[in-house]
């Protein structure tokens, strides 16, 4: 989020868009409700069905799932077209007025730089023109053909409200109405918030759903302002936590990616990720990678990081591929992969394509599961009937069940959506034998250890230099870490100005991460969360509620990321002068000589406005982006493809150029492409998503939850039920080219046919919580169903737009 | 706010005269469930399961999200979820939290034969009391909202209490406490009443022209109440009934027919002890027997 949950309560207008917040986060869901109650706020909600959110908005339209980039490009196309943009706002702080090299071009759906046979393009045309001084030119009258504003209005003018309505599914005059409505938050005292979820993350082209919202929000200057912002509903407790700490395969903690292959020598790495700015007196933020950096290499490699050995930058791998999920099964399918340890994960039930998982994981010598239950991952080797059909003879794969602790059973600390780190205390003692993951991964850890101490190999350095000063060795608390996480001082930190001054004492905690440095006298695992225990103890475990701006700042609840800051780019919310937008809901003002209000200012504390820095200080630009230059896979504006497994079989925007029917630029494997569905075969849509009764696959282990909604069911509306005579309650049975599932018919009225490019198309959806685990009654995994493929960015699988064939089961 | 007291106003079959001395005179309670803000979340269903201890089978699917499928002795609230689609054309998502709505003039009570065994607190909450519960269900006849559920297996009567245990310790029911949109509120009835009017003024300005307030008078008033979009359709509310009333035979039966069968039940008796005085026991012989063994095995 870049603004938090109370925050939502001082929208005027919500648009809830790919994601359903009230099944989904119903205790979130409250400051909608509040917005409404006593803000006047409207609700819109665009979704495939007619959701627990739509039954208490103002305005519900329904749209096709995976062309919600078509349903927002038409919105940027209007609001250029009726001039509904907060002009100041989008000048001042965004790209608009940014030149762009005369080689980049879009033809047909495809970018310049395409390379077909590597489904990947070269970027280098996708940049700004940089003047003799090195910076980009600009035109702020926007006149200049090539500038961001014209590219944008050229690009989206096809997205037509025609178009649309072909594309969507949805009926003109609906697309209309919410346009309006989005509209009317173009003025500076108006705000909407956008509330979206893996309704967008989990397409073929997620990030650029994302970065469409982002745009219009621009437009509208609805960023860094009370009441908006892009506010991304994390799922999972702590996946907002798990991205900051930069588990996924190529990222350290805090959004600090790992080397490449190609990146063998150290400078070169820190140089790529140390943005000089790229506008006179900007700010670029990440110019402080340096310090950042050698602070976490630092608290990983303590005294074995040193200048000499450029902080042990050999360490750490270098990169040849992408090591997702995805990228790992197919590797285990192709017998490459020979060992898995899931922590906290039940892949079968969570990740594309059962049938492919089952033949990844029979060929694994050994699976170790870390989890407080019993799983279908650690139970995948064993027949389950229908459910689960494998022979068990077959399969020669070890698994091993370390029971884990769950969340109420330790203390530590979780990162919500609004990137709170809010601390937590132990509830109760874990049953039997289960123990914490610290725990278990520090016996794995020390074990290691002890065998490359004895054994040696090829590079043991990393492994036995680790830093480990944990009290129990075996057993590192959640406060050791945390500690560590957020920094301290390894030596005396002199004040620079006055080199006799010691403003640090080494050992001591750091406030925040304007005090580490790039010399090796700092530490920090994260270095975002620098300050969270900072040295008047546990920030986190904070817990004032009062409110004393009246608008939800409380900013002595817990700790949030970066600096205790509440709204992200919140210098946007005042005008180039620094006097707040809104009167009514200030965030921060420049007073004449410094940044103050409601919440930490996302600026330099003392830059006066005049100097003309921008609010958006981690690009080096200092504006907020509509053309992402290289940042994106597939391209800097986002653009309509279908999903791998289309309905249409061609792109209704690019129909003559069949690259352009899915995303030009996402990554399939060779088996799964013969894998995708063809419309013929199965003629429906289908979406898996969550419902409020139930967590993810963990909860039909739960009884209360398991009798409020105790047996899986899949959603189809009246008329699809009358095609194939079924009646609600009967059996159902849904396949896709990848398996089938059976599952008792709810019958709706809230899913209804829609027409695409003049076709009736029926909308298919399929709850994902049961299996062959637990208390609710059996049943099957919904991932029995969907494609292997993901977003070209960040391989986040396409869970929400396949097909399949409803029948009677 | 001494919403606590658990005197007792009205008692089941009895006559001894009620306690009067300390009675509601800062307000009764009520709690009002805005149906505009519920989300369905079912939130409120496991907290009464939490807080009542109460353990419903793991049931089916029936094509509905309606789970348990029915109010039972082991669920004494849940969602009822119905689609409407209204005149204009667009769908509605009509979401009811149903229960007992524990009336200001109880059917159940009037209508259960048993001493003490359906009672009313002086601050409005209407409580079963099973101990006293002889399983007649006639309870389940006297309530217009059809909500008292026999169990199965104690055959005794049980509904929502509107946790009358935590209200009389000052705290409010589970299922306010746990509503995660505030659509479940509890305080006293006319702070609910007022707080019921800013939401239909609300939902009069989103086109709801109809929203209002559903405090029935045919049962002089529940304790729990409903904002609806559609207060001149309350039926479309998963059968939320329109006009309940107490039914009249239990009207008539409990109120002017009461003392005319306390008389007949008197005479019976007198009847059967002059006879027994005068006749003697009443005896069966073999044929009678073999006759009404006949009799039931024709029954169905």
């Amino acid at each position: 989020m870049t603004n938090h949950w109370v925050d939502i309560k001082n929208a005027d207008l919500i648009l809830i868009m790919g994601g359903n917040a009230a099944e989904a986060h119903p205790c979130g869901f409250k400051w909608v409700t509040e917005a409404k109650a006593h803000n006047k706020a409207r609700l819109i909600v665009v979704d495939p069905r007619f959701t627990r959110s739509a039954s208490v908005a103002d305005y519900y339209a329904p749209i096709r799932p995976g062309t919600d980039i078509t349903f927002l490009g038409g919105l940027i196309n209007y609001l250029l077209t009726n001039d509904k943009i907060q002009r100041d706002y989008v000048v001042n702080y965004t790209d608009l007025p940014f030149i762009v090299k005369e080689e980049f071009a879009f033809t047909d759906g495809i970018y310049s730089g395409y390379n077909a046979d590597k489904r990947s393009y070269d970027k280098s045309s996708w940049d700004y023109e940089l003047g003799a001084d090195g910076y980009a030119k600009v035109d702020p009258t926007l006149q200049h053909p090539r500038c961001v504003y014209n590219l944008l209005k050229q690009h989206y003018a096809r997205y037509v409200p025609e178009m649309v309505e072909r594309v969507c599914g949805t009926p003109k005059d609906k697309i209309l109405h919410v346009w309006e409505m989005i509209a009317t938050t173009a003025t500076p005292t108006r705000a909407m918030t956008i509330m979206y979820a893996l309704g967008w993350t989990q397409h073929s082209i997620g990030s650029q759903m994302i970065r469409t919202g982002a745009m219009v929000q621009l437009l509208l200057g609805n960023i860094g302002v009370s009441g908006g912002g892009m506010n991304a509903l994390r799922g999972h407790s702590n996946i907002q936590g798990l991205t900051d700490l930069g588990l996924l395969s190529n990222q350290l903690p805090a959004y600090i990616s790992l080397p490449s292959q190609g990146e063998q020598e150290y400078a070169k790495y820190l140089a790529a990720r140390t943005l000089k700015p790229l506008r006179p007196n900007q700010l670029s933020y990440w110019q402080n990678t340096p310090k950042f950096f050698v602070s976490f290499m630092k608290t990983w490699w303590g005294d074995a990081a040193t200048e000499q050995n450029n902080w042990a930058y050999d360490y750490l791998p270098k990169l040849d591929k992408l090591y997702d999920m995805l990228q790992v099964y197919e590797l285990m399918h192709q017998g490459k992969m020979n060992g898995y340890l899931a922590q906290g994960f039940n892949p079968l039930a969570a990740a594309p394509n059962k049938a492919k998982l089952t033949s990844g994981f029979s060929k694994l010598k050994f699976l170790v599961i870390m989890d407080p239950l019993a799983t279908e991952t650690s139970e995948f080797w064993r027949n389950y009937g229908e459910l689960n059909d494998v022979d068990s003879s077959k399969i020669q794969t070890e698994v091993f069940r370390l029971p884990t602790t769950c969340f109420a059973e330790e203390n530590g600390t979780l990162v919500n959506s609004a990137r709170w780190l809010q601390w937590h205390w132990k509830g109760a003692n874990p049953p039997g034998e289960a123990r914490s993951d610290l725990e278990i991964m520090a016996g794995i850890f020390t074990r290691m250890r002890a065998m490359y101490a004895k054994d040696g190999g090829a590079f043991p350095d990393p492994i036995l230099n680790l830093t480990w000063k944990y009290a129990q060795v075996q057993s590192p608390s959640p406060e050791e870490l945390a500690k560590e996480y957020s920094g301290s001082a390894l030596k005396d930190l002199a004040d620079p100005k006055d080199p006799t001054k010691i403003t640090r004492k080494a050992g001591e905690q750091l406030a925040g991460f304007a005090e580490l440095r790039d010399d090796g006298s700092t530490q920090s695992g994260c270095w975002i969360f620098c300050g969270a225990w900072g040295p008047a103890g546990n920030l986190m475990a904070r817990r004032d509620n009062s409110d004393p701006t009246g608008i939800g700042q409380t900013l002595n609840w817990a700790w949030s990321w970066p600096a205790n800051r509440r709204v992200l780019y919140n210098r946007a919310s005042c005008d180039p002068a620094g006097k707040p937008y809104n009167p009514n809901r200030k965030l921060i003002a420049w007073n004449g000589t410094a940044w103050g209000g409601a919440d930490v200012p996302d600026f330099k504390a003392d830059e006066n406005p005049a100097g003309g820095m921008g609010p958006f200080i981690m690009n080096p630009e200092g504006v907020a982006r509509f053309f992402a230059r290289s940042n994106m896979a597939e391209g800097p504006f986002p653009e309509h493809y279908e999903p791998f497994d289309t309905p249409l079989g061609y792109n209704p925007l690019n129909p003559h150029q069949p690259l352009a029917t899915s995303n030009p630029a996402a990554r399939v494997f060779a088996g799964d492409r013969e894998a995708f569905g063809t419309a013929a075969q199965f003629p429906h849509v289908a979406t898996t998503y969550r419902l409020t009764e139930h967590f993810h696959y963990w909860t039909k282990h739960a009884r209360l939850n398991a009798i409020i909604q105790p047996e899986q069911f899949v959603e189809i509306g009246e008329a699809l039920a009358k095609d194939i005579g079924i009646a609600t309650g009967e059996r159902v049975k849904v396949s896709s080219n990848r398996g089938y599932i059976k599952a008792v018919a709810m019958v709706t009225k809230r899913i209804r046919p829609l027409t695409v490019d003049g076709k009736t198309l029926h909308i298919v959806g399929v709850p994902i919580h049961w299996g062959f685990m637990g208390l609710a009654k059996p049943g099957f995994l919904a991932n029995t169903l969907t494609p292997v493929v993901g977003d070209a960015n960040s391989q986040t699988p396409e869970f929400k737009a396949f097909l399949v064939k409803v029948e009677k089961a | 706010m001494p919403l606590q007291s658990l005197d007792i106003v009205r008692r089941s079959a009895t006559t001894l005269p009620e306690p009067e001395v300390r009675g509601a005179h800062t307000g009764q309670v009520a709690k009002l469930i805005d149906t505009t803000k519920c989300i369905g979340c079912k939130a409120c269903q496991v907290a009464c399961m939490e807080w009542n201890d109460l353990r419903d089978d793991i049931g089916t699917c029936t094509g509905h999200y309606d789970n348990p499928h029915d109010l039972s002795e082991h669920s004494w609230t849940l969602m009822r979820f119905f689609e409407y689609e209204n005149p204009k054309g667009d769908l509605e998502w009509l979401i009811r939290k149903d229960g007992c709505m524990h009336c200001e003039d109880p059917g159940c009570l009037k209508a259960c034969p048993s001493p003490g065994a359906i009672v009313q607190y002086a601050n409005g909450i209407v409580d079963f009391q099973e101990e006293n519960c002889i399983g007649c269900g006639y309870c389940v006849t006297g309530c217009p909202f059809d909500v008292p559920r026999i169990s199965k297996s104690d055959k005794k009567a049980y509904k929502c209490t509107l946790c009358s245990d935590r209200v009389a310790v000052g705290l409010e029911p589970a299922c306010v406490k746990t509503c995660p949109t505030g659509a479940i509120v509890f305080g006293t009835k006319e702070d609910m009443k007022q707080h019921a009017e800013e939401r239909i003024e609300d939902l009069k300005s989103r086109g709801f022209d109809q929203a209002g307030l559903y405090d029935p008078a045919g049962v002089s008033g529940t304790h729990v109440m409903y904002v609806l979009h559609h207060a001149d359709q309350p039926g479309l509310y998963s059968g939320l009934p329109e006009n309940p009333k107490i039914s009249p035979t239990v009207r008539l039966w409990k109120g002017a027919a009461k003392p005319l069968a306390l008389f007949a039940m008197a005479a019976t008796a007198a009847v059967g002890f002059l006879h027994y005085i005068g006749i003697g026991p009443n005896e069966t012989d073999e044929g009678d027997e073999e006759a009404a063994r006949r009799e039931s095995e024709k029954a169905p």
